[in-house]
């Protein structure tokens, strides 16, 4: 307090660009490392393991946002890949009918950075906020009570998601007819039980892992936050934190809200990948299952857990091609088995190098 | 400093708190004693604005806090320890203060607080990088009784912090709330141990199915037939 502004101001200075690096590093590091997969490891993989890492970062970004909601606050959605459903469809609509709008044609306009991908960029967003928007009105009133509620609301929720997807009309692939479409035509007509087909290959590992590396390091730092702090508490005892003074409901909406809008994003990284097609079965309840289970096995409120486990879970059916007809049995059973035996999941709310074993692994190679 | 008028809660159609008038004021200990289901933590609750009450006033330094949500009453400064502590297990003992000192944003007072917490309770310190849920009973009393004490509150309402404890850990309980009370913060103390809540409490009410049926000093009460006879045992 007696030290004068300028005399504090000096102390500060050098932390200032500390406090800039290290908000600025990881980033950097995400972009980086996406950078590295898309030009150089993906490139001398091949294609087949390459599409293996893109399904895989698309995993990472749906089970890190769900373990925001059911890691973090403890509540239980089953129905996450609603939310993919929903920023699938948005950002196709956006990119497709995009096209067509402003270029005329589905022709794909430049390259790694060109103007095709920047209206592919802006559509992920956009289906991220709409999926967030749908989050919201689907949070607001269910987690307002309290117990299971939210459960079969995501459930019903994923259902009518289904419904109104398969009750659209046909894909327009007419440069004429699209110009003189409504918006209204243009967003129902997204190709009903088919599959909106024709959607441009706009995905790759670049995106998909900048997605994948900001899911992260927001779960992360927001784990460390007060806000994350008072997120994990109203898991441990809602009555408690709310007796703390947290708001409880306001913040498990947020969570949720958060966790739906990475959901929309990974929509749309889905949507425009090679070798699958945006339909209603595909994004059912059998997604939202999956991704649950990467959830639980990795650990409630584990980000590295879930990381860990959305990508053992992608990449083990691929080798176990021969028995994937089995997949869904083995994965219910996974589930009975951790839910009985270790309920907060394989590392709970640990980070990997919190593991004692880990722990005494790096102090020793110190 | 805080002044409940006429207050009425309902749960659905149990009929819990039936008119409860009740006083504390600044600088004292008061204890609300009364048998299992007597209305206690309930009128905890709805000072705290966990519960809305149906009928009444809660007045708080002259200003009406009833139907205020929780994290609004505690910034005005009462804080609840909850009945069965209800700490963090899987947070460490330090995040688990830092959760107490959530609606503060005041740096560095939180952490002159925080020393404040580990001076009256030396365990949470030795203990501090600890999970909650390893901690033992009484240690995790001290912790849900710390982490109320970091939202800096002048009122404390305290729900049964004796439960369940050893006798020597509910003495060092009950010593510790003399202190927190000498460092300046008032006191409204939820107990059965009616014997050691009216040691330490300067003036008391006896609650019996929703309704204050005694309130007077402390020592009067202690020495009094009817509280004798029903709570202290003879
Ligand atoms: N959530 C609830 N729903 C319905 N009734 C409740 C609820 N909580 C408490 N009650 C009822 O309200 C009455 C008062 O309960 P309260 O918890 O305030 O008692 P108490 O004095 O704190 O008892 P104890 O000493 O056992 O903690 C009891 O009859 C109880 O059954
Ligand atoms: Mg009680």
């Amino acid at each position: 307090m007696e030290a004068s502004f300028q005399d504090r101001s000096a102390a500060l200075r050098p932390s200032m660009g500390k406090a800039a690096v290290s908000a600025l590093l990881p980033p950097a590091v995400v972009i980086g490392l996406a950078a590295l997969l898309h030009f150089v490891i993906g490139p001398a993989i091949g294609y087949f393991y390459a599409k293996v890492l893109t399904d895989v970062g698309i995993a990472v970004v749906m089970a890190v946002s769900l373990n925001l909601v059911n890691g973090y606050t403890g509540q239980f959605s089953i129905g996450h890949a609603a939310f993919m459903t929903v920023g699938g469809y948005a950002a196709g609509s956006v990119v497709y009918y995009g096209h067509y709008l402003i270029w005329g044609s589905l022709q794909q306009q430049g390259g790694f950075l060109g103007p095709s991908t920047l209206l592919y960029v802006v559509a992920l967003l956009v289906g991220g906020l709409a999926a967030a928007l749908a989050g919201f009105v689907v949070g607001l009133p269910s987690l307002r009570l309290r117990g299971d509620y939210l459960a079969i609301v995501t459930l019903g929720f994923g259902e009518i998601v289904r419904v109104l997807v398969t009750r659209t009309n046909d894909v327009l692939f007419d440069a004429d007819e699209i110009a003189a479409a409504s918006p209204v035509t243009l967003l129902t007509s997204v190709g009903g039980s088919l599959g909106f087909t024709g959607l441009p290959f706009l995905t790759n590992l670049f995106w998909v892992w900048v997605a994948a590396g900001a899911v992260i390091l927001f779960s992360y730092r927001l784990k460390r936050s007060d806000q994350g702090r008072a997120l994990l508490s109203i898991r441990e005892d809602e009555i408690a934190a709310e007796a703390m003074g947290i708001p409880t409901t306001r913040f498990k909406v947020q969570a949720f809200v958060y966790a739906a809008f990475f959901a929309g994003i990974a929509g749309g990284l889905f949507a425009h990948e090679v070798g699958t097609t945006l339909n209603p079965q595909e994004l059912g309840f059998q997604k939202s299952f999956e991704v649950v289970i990467m959830v639980v096995l990795g650990g409630m409120g584990s980000v590295t857990g879930t990381t860990i486990a959305a990508a053992a879970l992608v990449i083990l059916p691929e080798a176990l091609r021969s028995f994937s007809d089995y997949r869904m049995i083995a994965y219910a059973l996974t589930l009975i088995l951790v839910m009985l035996l270790r309920p907060q999941g394989l590392m709970g709310l640990r980070e990997v190098w919190e593991i004692p074993a880990v722990r005494k692994l790096l102090r020793s190679g110190r | 400093m805080l002044r409940l008028n006429d207050l009425h809660v309902h749960y659905g159609a149990v009929h819990a708190l039936q008119g409860v008038e009740l006083e504390v004021n600044q600088g004292e200990i008061v204890t609300l004693i009364g048998s299992n289901g007597a209305g206690k933590s309930t009128t905890l609750r709805a000072i705290s604005g966990m519960l809305r009450p149906s009928r009444g006033t809660i007045d708080f330094e002259g200003k009406p806090i009833a139907g205020l949500a929780p994290h609004v009453v505690v910034g005005l400064g009462i804080a609840h320890s909850p009945e069965g502590r209800g700490v963090f297990a899987n947070l460490t003992v330090e995040e688990n203060l830092q959760v107490g000192a959530y609606t503060r944003s005041d740096k560095a007072g939180i952490a002159e607080d925080m020393k404040k917490v580990y001076g009256l309770f030396p365990r949470l310190e030795e203990r501090r990088r600890q999970l909650a849920g390893t901690l033992s009973g009484g240690e995790q009393q001290m912790l849900a009784m710390g982490r109320a004490l970091l939202a800096r509150p002048r009122l404390l309402l305290l729900d049964e912090p004796s439960l369940g404890l050893a006798p020597q850990i509910v003495k060092v309980i009950f010593q510790i709330i003399r202190d927190i009370n000498a460092l300046g913060t008032t006191i409204l103390l939820v107990e059965q141990n009616a014997h050691k809540a009216l040691e330490v409490a300067n003036r008391g009410y006896v609650i019996e199915v929703g309704k204050i049926v005694l309130a007077d000093d402390a020592k009067v009460l202690a020495a009094s037939d009817e509280v004798r006879k029903a709570y202290l045992g003879g």
